[in-house]
């Protein structure tokens, strides 16, 4: 095996290479870090377009696999292992994708500090992709706390005015569950004599015993990340106090380690204990949607709203998830991908409208549309495509998503289906509402007259990700392609235990 | 691993160059001028260097684990790491103490040290309890003068006095506990003395209460050297009073020294008691953890931020002292050794950051570090690391030492003991992200500050533990393989 020639170490490698080519760069050279940081950032996304071309959709197995023994603690090896399937393949492309816009839209906004900005977010790429690609327990949870670290900085030292508190709390709330989890990887390994992925999986009879302890701990620490209803709280300060880059990746990414740590770990580990957990889970995330649309509608400062959007729309993810069956779970990563693409724009947006006024209070906005036309053009496709209307990317997710949970026999009634969909009128209403407030109505504030419109930076930004949110909108059939066979490999290790138990 | 037959005088090798060195860091003092003398740390730590790479080469325990000098003392896997982990310890301490006017021209700091880190090694590989009793002196008499060493600073007397007052108590206590496991089993001998208990040595069988009385005299002492709770209430005192290279040389050799002592003398001299010992163990490992984590919360001084948080630490390492009395095998005393070797990196970048940042600015306010960053990077991201590797973050080294602890707990069917440690973990990573917080403070907030000027000895003491740190943790396998190894020799009894 040629490890040179495996896309996946490059994707995972090369944002690390670029930070440490950015801290030899001198301080004082803003553009050079800049334009080093840039290029390792899109140098990654080329590396994920490779993995892409070798990846072969129509298997769901894990493939390009890499598997090196790393250490050994008590006559068990830890490998460095490493391996792509359909669902994180999409969760890679994800990452590679959002990580060089969310740089560019830092490109004015951080002025201070450049070069610890961009190692700190090149060294959370590396992270980030490696919690999706990791397929050693222990590895992968070596990534997942990586990632907090470079976030902490980041919300803590760009942050706004109550940064220090949000990073604070982001960063306990995500440690109190993953020490936890820690805690279940070590006894799961010491019981099966293996922390490998694939070998775990073959053997989790031997841990079946303690599996609903497990799988709490577990979705404990995914449920903090995702964040599911009532564990949500430190969400809304993390990605309000973040600078705009950072919430856009908290946004983007990072919530999807949540949801894809349950489908990737949760499910197929504890078979009978996601049986058991699918109506609770089911319903917490119900309750996401609903509490998120309500808190969202009645916010007054803008990223406040789409923080609080986020909740909601996780929600439908983990709901799709727990209901478990192909169409509901292969919906949740479509809408994972989704709410990425639709929530990071929704942050941009935000972000660039604060930098034109300093304030993120909608009631300093209102009647801009005349003003700025593009950027009310855009926002409002963004907008759109949150609210999930025909022809956008969140429709085919979340449609998706019910018509797949409406039947589930693991959830046995319709109602979750059905209260989430009230979910989707409500987030018409608090997106539109949002969007009124700014853009639309008469033009009260002397001082929104001299606001410049888009420049063609902030235009590339939003750009790329609008083709992509009306591409899965008009013409999903690629992703499903990419996303259903993982799905199906996935639930075939889940639902036969599911026969087993009733 | 080296050959069968070493001979007595190399098989102490380093020990007999600790003596040398201190001997001729006084010979230097009396003969070189003040301007020269500020040197005596370079030459303290190069000749520490020395004396490691020769033990390397030519002291290297033998296969099976081997009596000498009477009995007095026991080459094994477990004294050769231990005696390097001291020998490291002392060359970064040296170092860190150079350059600070207040200590380093004077030859006697350094001779103290040694002395102390002689004590040290002999307290390793001590197999008697004579033998280390006096070793435990050796070592704890130069600590008591170097803690008080400031004599005009009126707060490092009193950490001295304190410092010794509690030795020379927590000493008293244990010594009868000596003095009763030798009535009892008529030997002095730790490999013996199990066998002395159920009467083979001649004597009559000893009630099961009374070994456990002995045992829990002893640990008095033991618990102290490695400052665990109930026996921590000097650590705070004694850290903050100290010279600061003082207080992390205290926090790192001193704690590991008593570390290896305990591990040796529960596993050799009580292995019919072990479970009494485990849950007595998993007790302190508790209490410490909780003491620590807590009341560092609300700790407002670096240096006694620092000494809870080596509370705490000293309480997760215990947390593999009681899986191997739960029943372990050499898991738990490799986790432990492990965790002792990232911890001596860490923490004594810790303390050397603090040392140069009282030095240059004055103060050992945590809210004075505002804004260090901007006007020492460096030892900013050296503070950082350490503080990201006490609390347990990947990939430095104190994340794996958790893991590997952990797993040792877990193993043993000590789940609950683990919980409480993985609780107490969140809590700890409270306030160590505090102090990065502080660190890490943007700049319109800092007014007018210059950089700092750092000596050349300080940075490397902070670039080598730092270093280590990453290296500890990424590298794991040599360092987990010699801990392993330390840990098999103390499990095999003959």
């Amino acid at each position: 095996m040629n490890l040179s020639n495996n896309p996946l170490l490059w994707v995972t490698f090369l944002p690390l290479a670029g930070a440490l080519l950015v801290a030899l760069l001198p301080d004082a050279r803003r553009s050079w870090i800049r334009w080093t940081a840039m290029a390792a950032a899109l140098a990654t996304f080329a590396a994920s377009l490779w993995l892409l071309a070798g990846f072969d959709p129509s298997s769901g197995q894990m493939q390009m696999v890499i598997q090196v023994p790393w250490l050994r603690v008590a006559g068990i090896s830890i490998d460095f292992a490493l391996g792509v399937d359909g669902i994180t393949l999409l969760m890679v492309l994800l990452t590679a994708f959002l990580v060089p816009l969310a740089m560019l839209s830092a490109w004015s906004g951080v002025r201070e500090r450049v070069k610890g900005f961009m190692i700190l977010f090149l060294l959370l790429e590396t992270g980030l992709i490696g919690v999706f690609l990791a397929l050693d327990l222990v590895l992968f949870y070596i990534f997942w706390e990586f990632t907090l670290v470079p976030m902490y900085f980041l919300i803590g030292l760009w942050g706004y005015s109550r940064r220090i508190y949000a990073a604070l709390k982001f960063f306990i709330f995500t440690m109190f569950g993953s020490l936890l989890m820690l805690l279940a990887i070590i006894f799961m390994g010491l019981q099966a004599g293996t922390f490998n992925y694939t070998d775990l999986l073959a053997q989790r009879e031997l841990f079946a015993g303690a599996q609903l302890w497990l799988f709490f701990a577990f979705a404990l620490a995914f449920a903090i990340k995702v964040p599911m209803f009532p564990l949500h709280t430190w969400l809304p300060d993390a990605h309000v106090e973040a600078p705009t880059a950072g919430s856009v990746i908290l946004a983007g990414i990072m919530l999807k380690m949540g949801a894809y740590g349950f489908l990737r770990y949760n499910l197929p580990l504890f078979p009978e204990a996601t049986l058991r957990a699918a109506p609770w889970l089911a319903g917490l995330a119900v309750v996401g949607i609903l509490y998120g649309a309500a808190t969202a509608f009645a916010q007054k400062d803008a990223k406040r709203l789409v923080a609080y959007s986020s909740v909601s729309h996780l929600g439908f993810v983990m709901l799709g998830i727990f209901a478990l069956t192909q169409q509901s779970v292969a919906g949740g990563v479509l809408q994972m991908v989704n709410h990425g693409l639709s929530t990071g724009a929704l942050f941009l947006v935000v972000g660039m409208l604060y930098e034109r006024r300093h304030t993120r209070d909608m009631a300093a906005y209102g009647g801009i549309w005349k003003v700025v036309p593009v950027l009310g053009a855009l926002m409002l496709a963004v907008v759109l495509s949150s609210a999930a209307l025909p022809g956008t990317n969140g429709f085919v997710g979340e449609f998706t998503i019910l018509l797949g949970s409406f039947g589930a026999p693991a959830l046995g009634t319709p109602w979750f289906a059905g209260l989430a969909t009230v979910g989707v009128i409500l987030a018409a209403v608090y997106l539109l509402h949002l969007y009124e407030r700014l853009f639309l109505g008469p033009l009260t504030h002397e001082e929104n007259r001299q606001m410049p419109d888009l420049n063609l930076r902030e235009v590339l930004i939003l750009v790329p990700i609008l083709v992509m949110v009306f591409w899965i909108g008009l013409y999903p059939q690629p992703f499903l392609d990419l996303i259903n066979p993982s799905v199906e490999t996935l639930l075939q290790s889940v639902l036969p235990a599911a026969v087993a138990m009733h | 691993m080296g050959n069968g037959d070493i001979s007595p005088l190399t098989a102490v090798l380093p020990e007999l160059g600790l003596l040398a060195l201190a001997a001729i860091i006084l010979v230097l003092d009396l003969f070189w001028d003040r301007k020269a003398r500020a040197n005596l740390g370079w030459v303290t730590a190069g000749g520490l260097l020395l004396v490691a790479v020769l033990s390397v080469f030519m002291a290297q325990p033998p296969e099976t684990p081997t009596l000498i000098w009477g009995g007095m003392l026991r080459l094994d896997g477990a004294s050769f790491v231990f005696r390097m982990i001291f020998l490291a310890g002392a060359a970064i301490t040296a170092l860190m103490v150079s350059e600070n006017q207040r200590l380093s021209a004077q030859g006697e700091f350094y001779a103290l040290m040694l002395v102390s880190t002689l004590g040290m090694s002999l307290m390793a590989s001590a197999a008697d309890l004579v033998m280390l009793y006096l070793a435990i002196e050796t070592t704890s008499i130069p600590l008591y003068i170097l803690s008080g060493f400031l004599l005009r600073d009126q707060k490092s007397v009193e950490a001295g006095l304190k410092y010794l007052l509690y030795g020379a108590m927590t000493s008293a206590v244990m010594l009868y506990g000596f003095s009763l496991l030798y009535g009892f089993t008529g030997t002095t001998q730790i490999y013996d003395i199990a066998a002395g208990f159920s009467g083979q040595n001649g004597l009559p069988a000893v009630y099961p209460a009374a070994v456990i009385g002995a045992m829990l005299l002893v640990l008095v002492g033991f618990g102290f050297k490695v400052s665990a709770a109930p026996f921590h209430f000097w650590a705070p005192d004694v850290y903050e009073g100290a010279p600061t290279a003082v207080a992390g040389f205290l926090s790192t050799a001193s704690k590991a020294a008593g570390f290896v002592v305990l591990m040796r003398v529960l596993s050799a001299a009580f292995s019919d008691q072990a479970l009494v010992w485990s849950g007595v163990v998993a007790a302190l490992s508790i209490g410490s953890m909780v003491v620590g984590n807590f009341l560092a919360l609300a700790q407002k001084n670096i240096k006694r931020l620092l000494a809870y948080s080596s509370i705490a630490q000293a309480g997760y390492m215990l947390i593999g002292v009681a899986a191997a009395g739960a029943g372990g095998e050499s898991l738990p005393y490799t986790a432990t050794t492990y965790y002792l070797l990232a911890y001596l990196a860490t923490n004594l970048a810790a303390f050397g950051v603090v040392a140069a940042v009282s030095r240059l600015t004055g103060s050992e306010q945590i809210a004075d570090y505002r804004g260090l960053n901007q006007r020492a990077p460096g030892l900013s991201l050296a503070l950082a690391v350490a503080v990201l590797s006490l609390g347990g973050i990947p990939p430095f080294a104190g994340f794996f030492g958790k893991v590997v602890v952990f797993a040792s707990g877990i193993q043993a069917g000590l789940t609950w003991l683990v919980i409480i440690g993985i609780l107490n973990a969140v809590v700890g990573l409270y306030y160590y992200l505090t102090v990065l917080r502080v660190v890490y403070q943007r700049a319109e907030e800092v007014e007018g500050e210059t950089p700092l000027a750092i000596p050349a000895a300080w940075k490397t003491a902070a670039v080598l533990s730092a270093a280590g740190i990453v290296a500890i943790g990424v590298l794991f396998l040599p360092w987990y393989n010699l801990s392993m190894q330390a840990a098999s020799s103390l499990l095999t009894f003959r």
